[in-house]
């Protein structure tokens, strides 16, 4: 493990969620009681089906919405600033080269382009996009678009970055592809990632914390611990470790589309 | 994206050949699109002559195009600068159509009370026929063209203004729940996420309002001109009218015609430009 992250037990806390809950138009449950600990370092993903409140999870994190009760309380120091967002959608502006993409965090705090030019053609070259820094988002391929919204997330180089589903829509070979990227910047920035998804496989490569959800009501119902060190590769993809915490990931999966059904 | 050409590909099957059928295929077609309307044009116009001759039509009911270009020489000290007026009539009225159309439309996007209140009455005035309110305009307004200005205005204006609102609102969802994560101001979200959304529906509304205008400033000529006062092209052919002067009648219809191909043209050149690089309505499919 790298000297840069310290071991799980003694992690500074980051984000903590306790008894969050989210009710729609009054009826309609999307999360019950939440009770999540994020700590400075942590890859943690929340696996669930679709309706589970994953999504819903995230965008009470971000601050798109407030909770019904509960509270979330953010304790990175920094504020909500301090925050980078990845969608399942790549989500570039069509308008805009790749460039000015990237730029746009800073651009909306106002900074001026000449003083930030460095970290946007850092970020750039981090995700192997920097010969591309002029183009428009219709040249790039879905990968390549997605990897532009990873360089944006990142350049303002945030302690926490959300990703909703963000690999959900590329072919396998792709995928993972920016598995295998996601984590390899992840150890060059040091950022803490909640990563959401409904693949077993992409939530036991990428996480060192897994929290299974269920649906109606969106609830957490089990938290695993991924205990494989980084840097992970394609050894990992195949080891009996990876197979295990597989068939881990997958019973409590099960547990929670059963529970739903 | 290829075009399979079954025909060829069925006698030569290599790529190259096809790729080579292809090309020419597209050499032809980029020809045809000047040729062909080029011919039917000599030929419509030869016919046009041929039948006037032949059959001796009176020129005060249907001049020949000798007839009609010879006006086009002889009468252009009085076409040409009735051709300035309904060219700046016509520009004018676009250029403030642009300007209320998009404040409008600003306003509407960012207040919804503003909408709610004014957003009915912009309605009631496109809908209402310009013919019946010119003739109120030249009563209210002692210019005439000023008079013929707010006609072509009232009819150019209500595209762009219903286009950018639109435009305004189409907004990618995910976009602006990143815009405020980042914590984004109003007038950031305008300026940089916004606007960019509403330009082709604004260029789209440009293209219709350009050639409203040409027909808010002709019907405006008809109408406020007619008190003598000798405004642009559409004036000076209705007096030709009534003077039976037929030759100069068509070499005015001739020279409204060509402004608004001319002024469509224009406006289509712009929204290419503005939109090549990035909207999917600018690209070619290769």
């Amino acid at each position: 493990m790298p000297a840069a992250r310290a071991p799980l037990a003694e992690r500074e806390t980051l984000l903590q969620m306790s008894h969050v809950e989210k009710t729609f138009r009054g009826d309609i449950v999307a999360l019950k009681d939440m009770n999540l600990q994020v700590n400075d370092g942590d890859f943690i993903s929340l696996l669930g089906p679709s309706g589970c409140g994953k999504s819903t999870a995230l965008r009470l994190i971000s601050g798109l919405m407030t909770p019904t009760s509960g509270n979330i309380r953010w304790t990175g120091g920094q504020g909500n600033g301090d925050l980078g967002v990845v969608f399942q959608e790549p989500t570039l502006m069509p308008w805009a080269r790749v460039v000015d993409n990237v730029y746009l965090p800073f651009r909306l705090r106002g900074t001026p382009y000449s003083e930030v030019k460095d970290d946007v053609l850092e970020a750039l070259k981090l995700v192997g996009l920097e010969k591309f820094q002029r183009s428009f988002p219709r040249e790039l391929s879905g990968g390549m678009k997605m990897r532009v919204a990873i360089a944006r997330a990142m350049v303002t180089k945030p302690r926490l970055i959300l990703m909703d589903e963000p690999f959900a829509a590329l072919d396998e070979i792709t995928r993972h592809k920016l598995n295998n990227d996601l984590l390899a910047l992840r150890e060059a920035i040091g950022c803490t990632v909640i990563f959401v998804t409904h693949s077993v496989f992409e939530s036991v490569f990428l996480s060192d914390r897994i929290v299974v959800m269920a649906a109606r009501p969106g609830r957490v119902i089990r938290e695993l611990t991924v205990d494989a060190p980084y840097p992970r590769d394609e050894e990992f993809r195949t080891s009996a470790d990876y197979a295990g915490f597989c068939r881990q990931a997958s019973d409590a999966l099960h547990q929670a589309i059963g529970e739903a059904a | 994206m290829s075009v399979t050409d079954t025909t060829t590909s069925a006698s030569a099957p290599t790529e190259d050949a096809e790729e080579a059928a292809r090309y020419r295929r597209d050499r032809r077609m980029k020809v045809a699109r000047w040729m062909l309307p080029s011919l039917v044009l000599v030929v419509t116009v030869l016919a046009w002559h041929l039948y006037v001759t032949l059959w001796e039509v009176p020129h005060y009911i249907l001049p020949g195009p000798v007839l009609v270009a010879q006006s086009l020489i002889e009468d252009w000290g009085l076409l040409y600068p009735a051709l300035l007026i309904t060219g700046r009539l016509t520009l004018l009225a676009l250029l403030f159509a642009v300007i209320g159309g998009v404040t409008l439309a600003v306003a509407f996007t960012q207040s919804k009370w503003a909408e709610m209140s004014f957003f009915p009455y912009a309605v009631i005035l496109q809908v209402t026929p310009v013919v019946a309110i010119a003739p109120l305009l030249q009563i209210y307004v002692e210019n005439a063209f000023v008079a013929a200005l707010l006609c072509a205005w009232i009819v150019a204006f209500f595209p762009i203004l219903s286009n950018t609102t639109i435009g305004l609102k189409s907004t990618d969802h995910n976009l602006e729940d990143l815009f405020t994560i980042y914590g984004a101001t109003r007038w950031q979200r305008l300026r940089y996420l916004a606007a960019p959304s509403a330009l082709p529906y604004f260029l789209g509304g440009l293209k219709i309002a350009g050639g409203l205008a040409l027909i808010g400033a002709v019907v405006a000529e008809f109408v406020i001109g007619r008190a003598g006062t000798g405004l642009g092209l559409a004036s000076t052919l209705l007096e030709a009218s009534y003077r039976f002067n037929f030759g100069r009648l068509y070499a005015a219809l001739i020279m409204i015609s060509c402004m608004g191909v001319v002024i469509f043209a224009v406006m289509s050149l712009i929204s290419y430009l503005a939109l090549f690089r990035w909207h999917e309505s600018a690209l070619k499919r290769e």
